[in-house]
């Protein structure tokens, strides 16, 4: 049996392998993914602009445009003269946000009366538009605070020391690219496996191999190592490059970011034979790892965090291997994580490969006897 | 039309096709599409080269290439999967899973001290909306759960906090520290959580200045208006970004596995060897899958107006024709990848990288194009999903702006002609 599983594994490696276009579509997507993804993977507001409609001429408001134009947070302010001006800059998503000024801005706030500062975001992108209001609040309340007069109660800054732990200057890039890590070892290790055995039954050779001394289940094992041994080789080769390449500090253990690597491949690789076992071509084989790979991503608190979820969408996370591999890959590069939250966060993982490997085997015997 | 027999389906010889119902709908579908022929015919002048390719498009055997593509996708349940199924599960997951709105950010407060300035101040914190509050006294045990991933941040109140803040009634600095721990292994909560609990502790101050009957300056109102999304939910505009996504799945990927397939199975050749013209071929695919983009589009937007109330302040004429020229674009971006690749692994592949991947990462659905290095940013205007999802993101939510939509979907127009002219050189190529 061993001899045999041997046999099959080599000639998967040599099948996959062997065939230039095929060897660079294992290689270069995932760069790509990697190098592409690792960029543009941010909500950071940078390089924004912003639009400013100031009826007033006093000199209040002329030093408040003066500090939003210095403050670095955008890139170009523009001055609009008219409110047609707002609505059109608005529109055309020329100016992410406008400030409008009362006419009598000025005069208020130097005597002490409500002076206020109107800001219109553009709700198409909320997230941008939210944190660049941050920005704009911070910038005016400081202005109002030092300009008060004698007596009243400021609002200091030094009262507040924000701290941020594991990355001091919130990099974002040491966020995405560890996290890549984990997403790009999922999508090929399902790419891998899905795809072999429909790729064999597509062309007909799959027959053969039932019709070979093979069982079913050796045919399986010698489908899945190769897929396992393919993604945890390019798993190597993205931290790698996460270390040398984007230079991410890894403070945490790597024996133990392999065991949870290694736990999280295998949970994966049986849904990828599960996927196998129920399609009939290819096509159905890859949309249907589309149709487990997106929600995955979407469901892993990689796109937005899990406690905004709806509460039974949380419940359904804790199906989704890619949940606990986030926490692990993030926390052992970045936080040295102790072994036990490793632990308590490889083990649902454990279980899902529990799961997941011995329904894969009996679809497969179902669908080959 | 139903499904005939076999034998009597495969052949599209011309003779054969005669005894076929009369093609009304096949006319239709081709005179639907007038330019799209014109197009094709100055592109591939291949009648000098191939006797075959004289012919003009004939009607009938574009109605039966039609015909044979659309049994091929209902056949195949994976094409439904995609087209209906997996377009739901995408839309749901942005309606309830994504929300970038962040309102329970799990945080700590350490108490060092407890007197009744820190305890207002943490009643303060529990009141506002964006945090789920755990106090406690060890920050120890705090920074453990930080490390773990339980807390996105911990908000630290010393011992003698509160004698510091009193003494702190003229403005000047007396010492009085509240500090901030943020996980900045997430950027973006981290900066929510500085942010939220900045205003939070800002709001409670303010409150106690004027308790205390201080003559606390009103100092500058800021009033926000967010336009578009007053409700500030973040569904609103990934729901139909969404949709780009989709198109892009239907367009390319399945596109582009199909045309594959019949390379790989070496049915293409087979086809060739009719008196198919080049021209019948190119539409005979693209049709269908134009048809089920369509039908998939509307779809997407019945549900994610019915279901999940996103507002539609365009016209449903502005969604259409937009909709109309990036799924042309997709569709000839799919036939150029097969036309290329001829093996389904490797088409599927350059459709992810292709076609999917830009279509989520540089359009501006999720992450701001914006914030990207000046490299990507050029790359984003090189594929169309940045111009549609723009266009989708102003049809729903702003209404039927000129100036963005006439832009977007002249340059989109752009990107079809070129995707169709490409294949059209590639295929005469293969051909000859």
């Amino acid at each position: 049996m061993f001899h045999r599983i041997v046999a099959l594994v080599i000639k998967e490696l040599l099948a996959t392998l062997r065939d230039r276009r095929s060897r660079l579509a294992l290689v270069i997507p995932p760069i790509i993914q990697l190098l592409l993804f690792s960029f543009t993977g941010t909500q950071e507001v940078k390089n924004i602009g912003i639009a400013i409609f100031n009826p007033d001429t006093g000199q209040a408001s002329a030093e408040l445009c003066r500090r939003l134009e210095a403050s670095g947070n955008f890139r170009y302010v523009t001055f609009v003269t008219s409110t047609e001006a707002v609505t059109d800059i608005v529109d055309r998503q020329k100016a992410i946000a406008c400030l409008r000024f009362q006419p009598d801005f000025s005069e208020r706030f130097v005597t002490g009366q409500d002076a206020s500062v109107q800001v219109i975001l553009d709700g198409r992108r909320s997230n941008a538009a939210q944190i660049v209001n941050g920005y704009i609040t911070t910038i005016v309340q400081r202005f109002a605070a030092e300009q008060t007069a004698p007596g009243r109660v400021a609002i200091t800054d030094e009262l507040i020391q924000p701290r941020n732990w594991f990355n001091a200057n919130l990099e974002y890039i040491w966020f995405t690219v560890p996290s890549l890590v984990a997403i790009i070892t999922l999508l090929i290790s399902l790419n891998v496996t899905s795809m072999s055995v429909a790729r064999e039954r597509e062309m007909g050779t799959f027959d053969q191999l039932l019709v070979s001394p093979l069982q079913p289940i050796e045919i399986m094992i010698g489908k899945t190592i190769p897929a396992f041994l393919l993604a945890l080789a390019e798993a190597t080769l993205f931290l790698l490059v996460a270390v040398f390449i984007f230079r991410i500090p890894f403070h945490g253990s790597l024996p133990l970011l392999y065991l949870a690597l290694v736990t999280f491949i295998t949970s994966i690789v049986g849904v990828g034979l599960f996927i196998s076992a129920l399609s009939a071509t290819q096509q159905q084989a890859l949309l249907g790892t589309f149709t487990f790979m997106v929600p995955g991503m979407l469901l892993s608190g990689y796109a937005s965090p899990i406690e905004n979820m709806p509460q039974w969408l949380q419940v359904i996370t804790y199906a989704n291997p890619l949940r606990y591999m986030m926490v692990i890959v993030k926390g052992v590069f970045l936080k040295d994580m102790p072994p036990e939250v490793v632990w308590g966060n490889t083990w649902p993982m454990l279980v899902i490969a529990l799961f997941t490997i011995p329904v894969a085997t009996w679809c497969f015997r179902a669908r080959t006897s | 039309m139903g499904v005939k027999p076999k034998h009597e389906r495969t052949p599209f010889f011309t003779n054969e096709m005669k005894t076929e119902s009369p093609n009304s709908q096949g006319e239709t579908l081709f005179r639907r599409l007038p330019s799209a022929k014109r197009r094709l015919e100055t592109a591939a002048p291949l009648g000098d080269s191939h006797p075959f390719m004289v012919q003009k498009l004939n009607p009938r055997r574009l109605l039966a290439l039609i015909r044979k593509e659309g049994v091929q996708i209902l056949r195949d349940p994976s094409s439904i999967l995609i087209a209906f199924i997996l377009p739901v599960i995408l839309l749901f997951l942005f309606g309830y899973a994504v929300s970038l709105d962040s309102t329970k950010l799990r945080i700590g407060v350490v108490m060092q001290e407890r007197t009744p300035v820190s305890e207002s101040l943490l009643a303060a914190v529990r009141d506002s909306k964006y945090f789920t509050v755990t106090p406690g006294f060890a920050l120890k045990e705090m920074e453990g759960q930080l490390v773990a991933g339980k807390l996105r941040g911990i908000l630290v109140i010393p011992v003698n906090f509160s004698r510091l803040f009193a003494e702190n009634t003229g403005g000047e600095d007396t010492g009085a520290r509240l500090q901030i721990i943020a996980d900045g292994s997430e950027p973006n909560t981290a900066s929510f959580v500085q942010n939220y609990l900045r205003a939070a502790i800002g709001g409670w101050q303010a409150a106690r200045a004027r308790d205390q009957g201080s003559n606390a300056h009103p100092g500058i109102e800021i009033e926000t208006r967010m336009w578009f999304n007053p409700s500030l939910e973040s569904k609103n505009y990934l729901v139909p970004g969404s949709i780009a996504i989709v198109m892009t799945l239907i367009g390319t990927l399945l596109t582009s596995l199909v045309v594959a397939r019949e390379w790989e199975r070496g049915t293409m050749e087979a086809l060739m060897a009719t008196p198919v013209s080049i021209q019948e071929l190119v539409l005979g695919k693209l049709i269908p899958y134009f048809l089920l983009g369509v039908g998939s589009m509307s779809f997407c937007t019945l549900v994610s107006v019915g279901i999940f109330h996103t507002p539609l302040r365009g016209s449903v004429v502005a969604l259409a024709l937009v909709t109309s020229v990036f799924l042309a674009a997709c569709l000839g971006q799919g036939l150029l990848i097969s036309t290329l690749a001829k093996s389904q692994f490797i088409a599927g592949q350059a459709a992810l990288i292709l076609g999917f991947l830009p279509s989520f990462q540089l359009s501006g659905f999720i992450f701001e194009i914006r914030s990207m290095p000046a490299p990507i940013q050029a790359l984003t205007y090189l594929f169309p999903a940045r111009y549609f999802v723009q266009s989708l993101h102003t049809i729903f939510l702003a209404g039927d702006i000129g100036a963005v939509l006439w832009r977007n979907g002249l340059i989109l127009l752009g990107f079809a002609t070129v995707f169709f002219l490409l294949t059209a050189r590639v295929t005469r190529k293969k051909l000859t």
